[in-house]
């Protein structure tokens, strides 16, 4: 029955192996560093880059970064300093059900919301709908992080007068402030891949982002439509962005862990 | 002495107060947002609803030329593709959580390296799925897998018909690799939340490592590991990407395993680009509701599950 196991556990593990094999083996023949400051190509004509998809999915990822922070750190407090309150137990369990959502569905939420009013696919409406995805994850985050700040020193803060926001702000927060970098570099490791909401929302463009109210294009859009297309030059930049979207994540993950592993999360001595 | 916020409100300053209703505002709006999804969905597909009522989802036919937009071959796509996905992912996830939970000594060891390998396995973008899907996942079951299938289970509505790799049955196929480290995580939360005492339990009574996670283990978190699978359906039913590129993206309803298919995510990406009237956007709201629906259903009826057995505790002192 072990051996079952373990068999299970190898061919779970397999598939990882060959998609980031593959990634590297042929997305590596189109890296260099024109990649990363040209345009795509044309079908049938060399690899050209992939710069307008970097600037786009900074842009919208760094603007959706902006907007979920401030909500999801606030939101993450709320759970975590109120957790009695009739609006901390309905609003986090949404927040769970909300982290699991299809993201194509957020997307269409958007697309309806921004989109259909303005009447354009725009860098704005994508960054909202990648701002979206981001907010269960750095919510639930931060309190996790928050929650496992001991109660003493909260309380021990309080015995000595300070004032309870203070408490959180001085004492909780910068406690916990790891975990909530991790949050965040989490939410954005999800937002950087996500490619559905911004077929609805953000649309694309041949050119580095051009305004935020127009169409702008995002390596993972990159991917989808150059990946489909056939012709075998665009696949490879498919490929080849596919190489920079997972160095990237690989990247962030590693910083995750950096934070999760130098700083101790919450006091050692406890009184 | 806990620190509720109920007490001491004459010794309280303005900031607690100002803190608390800021950082609650940012909670209502969380419920806010999930209730102005259902609301602005309903609204934005209400032509589609009008015209259409439950015929939507009953009606075989998309079909711009005709102004009729139906989804049943979708939301058959959906179930179908869940259900090979579940039966596929379902073992193995379970298998790794097993194995992660396990408390032989040996054994953790490994364990903690293949927890993070499984967890990088979550972290590779779906459209990276996707994209190895059709280059080298979809050429392999045509080849491989999918000849031998036909000739074991070839019966009509099985397996019958040409293999050709972008189909149904390698939708089903990639969305099991999605799903595993869902139903692993959280099922090796729910057998780490099993009480030792019912581990040692068993050990006292002499039962072999397998026993024990027969026999006492398993039977306990039962209804978690189900929750678990909810979870991983729901997973199953609203990843958009890493199916779109391998399942063929047939509007028509799926004669076997082996056709070109849609799910509903697939059918909303795909048909995108084709809305040039208010109905058929309408129409396209509208699968993104069925979605909506389907996928708050199935999500909370999982974390109602999974919340009872894993209730972590408020404060640590």
């Amino acid at each position: 029955m072990k051996g079952l196991i373990l068999l299970s556990v190898a061919v779970a593990i397999i598939p990882l192996f060959l998609v980031v094999a593959d990634v590297v083996t042929q997305g590596l023949p189109a890296i260099s560093l024109t990649f990363f400051t040209e345009n795509p190509p044309s079908p049938l004509a060399g690899y050209g880059g992939i710069l307008n998809g970097i600037e786009g999915s900074l842009l919208m990822v760094g603007m959706g970064t902006l907007i979920a922070v401030p909500l999801g750190v606030g939101a993450g407090i709320y759970f975590s300093e109120w957790p009695e309150s009739r609006l901390s137990f309905i609003s986090s369990f949404m927040n769970d059900v909300l982290a699991e959502f299809p993201t194509i569905v957020i997307g269409l939420f958007v697309y309806t919301l921004v989109v259909a009013p303005t009447k354009t696919f725009s860098a704005v409406a994508g960054a909202v709908a990648l701002a979206i995805i981001m907010l269960p994850i750095i919510a639930r985050t931060t309190e996790e992080s928050l929650k496992i700040v001991p109660i003493t020193l909260r309380e021990a803060s309080m015995a000595l007068g300070i004032p309870r926001w203070k408490t959180i702000f001085r004492v909780v927060i910068s406690t916990g402030k790891s975990g909530l970098a991790t949050g965040i570099l989490l939410g954005i490791a999800r937002a950087t891949g996500e490619t559905a909401p911004l077929v609805v929302t953000a649309g694309y463009l041949n050119f580095p982002p051009t305004g935020l109210l127009q169409q702008t294009a995002s390596v993972p859009y990159i991917i989808y439509n150059f990946g489909t297309a056939g012709y075998p030059n665009w696949t490879t930049v498919a490929w080849g962005a596919a190489l920079v979207l997972v160095a990237f994540m690989l990247i962030l993950n590693l910083s995750v862990k950096f934070f999760i592993g130098r700083k101790s999360m919450g006091v050692r001595a406890e009184i | 002495m806990t620190a509720s916020s109920k007490g001491n409100r004459r010794s309280g300053s303005k900031g607690d107060l100002v803190l608390k209703t800021v950082v609650g505002a940012a909670a209502v709006g969380i419920v806010a947002l999930l209730i102005g999804l259902g609301i602005e969905l309903t609204s934005g597909s209400w032509l589609s609803i009008e015209t259409f009522g439950l015929g939507f989802i009953t009606g075989s036919t998309w079909n711009s030329v005709l102004n009729t937009y139906n989804v049943f071959p979708a939301l058959v796509g959906t179930l179908t593709a869940s259900a090979i996905a579940l039966l596929l992912g379902l073992p193995i996830g379970l298998g790794i959580a097993i194995f992660l939970s396990e408390r032989t000594r040996g054994i953790r060891a490994g364990a903690t390296a293949l927890g993070s390998l499984v967890e990088l396995l979550a972290a590779v973008p779906s459209v990276i799925y996707g994209l190895w899907g059709l280059i080298v996942l979809a050429p392999f079951m045509r080849d491989y897998i999918e000849p031998p299938l036909k000739s074991i289970l070839g019966l009509p509505g099985l397996f019958s018909g040409t293999p050709i790799g972008t189909d149904l049955f390698t939708g089903g196929v990639i969305l099991a690799i999605m799903i595993v480290p869902t139903i692993s995580a959280v099922s090796r939360d729910i057998l780490n939340a099993v009480p030792n005492s019912q581990r040692e339990a068993m050990y006292s009574l002499g039962a072999t490592d397998w026993e024990v996670v027969r026999k006492a283990v398993l039977p306990y978190a039962r209804s978690g590991i189900f929750g678990a699978t909810i979870l991983g359906l729901g997973r199953a039913v609203g990843e958009t990407m890493a199916v779109t590129f391998v399942i063929g993206n047939n509007i028509n309803l799926p004669k076997s395993l082996l056709s070109p298919g849609a799910t509903l995510t697939t059918l909303i990406v795909n048909q995108f680009g084709n809305t040039f009237d208010p109905l058929s956007e309408a129409a396209l709201v509208e699968v993104g509701l069925v979605l909506f629906l389907l996928a708050l259903v199935i999500n909370i009826f999982a974390r109602l599950l999974v919340w009872r057995m894993t209730r972590s505790t408020r404060f640590r002192v």
